[in-house]
């Protein structure tokens, strides 16, 4: 690449954005921790061949050694061993679930804003009322309904999530929809259709990616504590918030298994928080860093 | 003001009235028959048909709303599948124990944060600045449930010095508080932070420097309070996180509150406590809001709602 190159492509908004994002060694630090998660998500049955919930009754709640690098659980099974494959769970809870909310968030939060009206009023109320239930309590309150397990911890919290979205976007849309270029393409009798898509959406897209960022941590943090309380994830599927809900019982035995799924959690919502900030921070003009 | 009170108070008889309407239509989805789930696994057929008349299951679904509604202004949450007790009887009990923990983990959480706050954003891109933003990043990531039971390792388990659960005298306190006080702190030193930042870049700020003021005048008498609307704010936005919290720490340090409570009946499958309970955070979290949105004007007297 030439420097002539090099300079065009500073100079460009995604350049420009792309630089600033690097600039910053904390969104860095969240991007590593981030990026080694999915890895190890992905690499799981190559980096811990073994079946994480085979029992070894001989080996219960060993301190981390040599052989066990964080020790074993209550059940003798590989604290190290769980705790990846468990990123295989709690990191697609997390892209499901954020995922759930986005679909159905984003095009209501969109048409809410654009169409206005009745509509508009019938969706914001049904919104402040999901809003008026702290988010964590309404998944616990769906759990309550829906019952335990992979599908319904996933569906509890993206209904807790969707609130959220159709809020975000809602507010975004009524200042996007007053723009000149909108108003222009309805002027040329462009259909709405084409405008939410093609002119607004693409406009609200910044503070969704950064609120999908942070939700992603909001979500680990949601599961973890449905499956920390008996409600969410069951046993023996390795899932970092049941693991440490099981271990809590040993805290004073072997404090290990409770300390290190706690630690992955912590690390992952960490990871995304600081992802968030740096996306924020290089996308969001009205931050200057 | 009296007004915009008033409006308020409206808007959140609304809000309330839409949650129990939510948790209506959420207990009549549950799979099978409602009264068969009321009455729990104990019940006897003759339990469950007086579970049906007496909750109007035969009625359109509208007279069972109109019944459900009458039954909550009168404070009647139905009984307990697992004890038989009222519902509004438990949820009297209990609720004091949550209360103490949320008052107490949102003083520690002022106490703390806004100091922080204001420590890191008159001394910023300083080493207290980095040391404050950074461990409110952590604040905000840690688990509430990890970080009791962390806590417990370290102040119960090593040290000794803290009972690890239970209630009784202040030492039963300290835990669950400062575990579910951490997210909070962190929070409202962000808040602080920004908003302080922002007003300290204001005109009148200068002048107020410019007529000599000490530098710590100059904070405590302008800037904090003109800082103060979006830290009231955040708390009361972070309340329902705060509740639900409790809920964890609850389960963590054996705090008898109704956090404990829901999460027992939840497993137990006692659905008229679920939904009381769940009624109950749902009002606190509103009448939190409601306060914090009236407050606003007894903070800034500029602000009016003519």
């Amino acid at each position: 690449m030439t420097e002539n190159d090099q300079t065009k492509t500073n100079d460009s908004p995604s350049g420009r954005i792309f630089a600033k994002f690097i600039s910053n060694r904390i969104a860095l630090v969240g991007l590593v921790l981030i990026s080694s998660y999915v890895i190890v998500a992905l690499a799981a049955p190559m980096i811990y061949p073994s079946d994480p919930n085979i029992l070894n009754l001989n080996q219960v709640l060993r301190p981390p050694s040599a052989a066990d690098f964080l020790g074993t659980d209550e059940l003798g099974r590989s604290v190290l061993g769980r705790i990846i494959w468990g990123s295989r769970v709690s990191l697609s809870i997390a892209f499901v679930v954020v995922g759930v909310g986005m679909v159905f968030g984003v095009p209501i939060g969109l048409a809410s804003g654009y169409y206005g009206g009745t509509f508009d009023f019938v969706i914001q109320r049904c919104t402040d009322v999901l809003l008026a239930f702290p988010a964590f309590l309404l998944a616990l309150a769906l759990i309550a309904v829906l019952g335990v397990g992979f599908i319904n911890t996933v569906t509890s919290v993206a209904i807790a999530m969707i609130p959220q979205y159709i809020r975000l976007v809602r507010a975004c849309t009524l200042s996007v929809k007053e723009q000149v270029y909108v108003e222009a393409a309805k002027t040329v009798g462009t259909n709405s259709f084409k405008i939410l898509y093609r002119h607004i959406l693409p406009n609200v897209m910044v503070p969704i990616i950064v609120q999908t960022t942070l939700n992603l941590g909001i979500a680990i943090l949601f599961a973890a504590g449905l499956g920390f309380l008996g409600v969410g994830i069951q046993p023996p599927t390795p899932e970092w918030g049941t693991m440490l809900g099981a271990g809590r019982i040993y805290i004073f035995r072997a404090p290990h298994v409770a300390t290190f799924p706690g630690l992955a959690i912590f690390l992952a919502v960490l990871g995304f928080n600081l992802l968030g900030d740096g996306l924020r921070d290089a996308l969001d003009p009205r931050f200057k860093g | 003001m009296l007004n915009h009170a008033i409006k308020r108070l409206f808007a959140s008889v609304f809000v309330i009235l839409g949650i129990s309407l939510l948790l209506f239509v959420m207990l009549r989805s549950l799979p099978g028959d409602p009264a068969v789930v009321l009455a729990g696994e104990m019940a006897t057929d003759e339990d469950i048909v007086l579970i049906r008349e007496q909750l109007g299951l035969d009625q359109p679904v509208y007279i069972q709303y109109g019944r459900f509604l009458n039954r909550l202004i009168h404070f009647d949450l139905g009984r307990s599948a697992r004890t038989q007790d009222p519902v509004i009887y438990d949820i009297k009990t209990r609720l004091p124990n949550t209360l103490l923990l949320a008052i107490t983990a949102t003083f520690l959480a002022c106490l703390i944060g806004i100091p922080a706050g204001i420590l890191s954003a008159t001394k910023p891109h300083t080493w207290i600045d980095y040391l404050a933003t950074s461990t409110a990043l952590f604040g905000i990531s840690m688990p509430v449930f990890w970080l009791g039971l962390m806590m417990v390792v370290v102040f119960s388990v090593i040290l000794k010095w803290l009972p690890a659960g239970g209630t009784g005298g202040i030492e039963h306190l300290v835990m669950p508080s400062f575990s579910l006080a951490a997210f909070l702190i962190a929070f409202i030193a962000r808040m602080t932070r920004a908003s302080l930042l922002e007003v300290l870049s204001q005109d009148y700020i200068t002048t107020a420097r410019s007529k000599g003021l000490s530098e710590q005048c100059v904070i405590s008498r302008h800037a904090i309070k003109n800082a103060l609307i979006p830290i009231v704010t955040v708390i009361g936005l972070q309340f329902g996180r705060l509740l639900g919290g409790a809920v964890l720490t609850e389960t963590v340090f054996a705090w008898p509150g109704i956090g404990r409570l829901l999460v027992d009946s939840i497993t137990a499958r006692d659905y008229p406590m679920v939904q009381g309970v769940i009624l109950t955070f749902g009002l606190l979290f509103v009448l939190v809001n409601l306060i914090v949105d009236l407050s606003y004007s007894l903070i800034d007297p500029r602000i009016t709602y003519d």
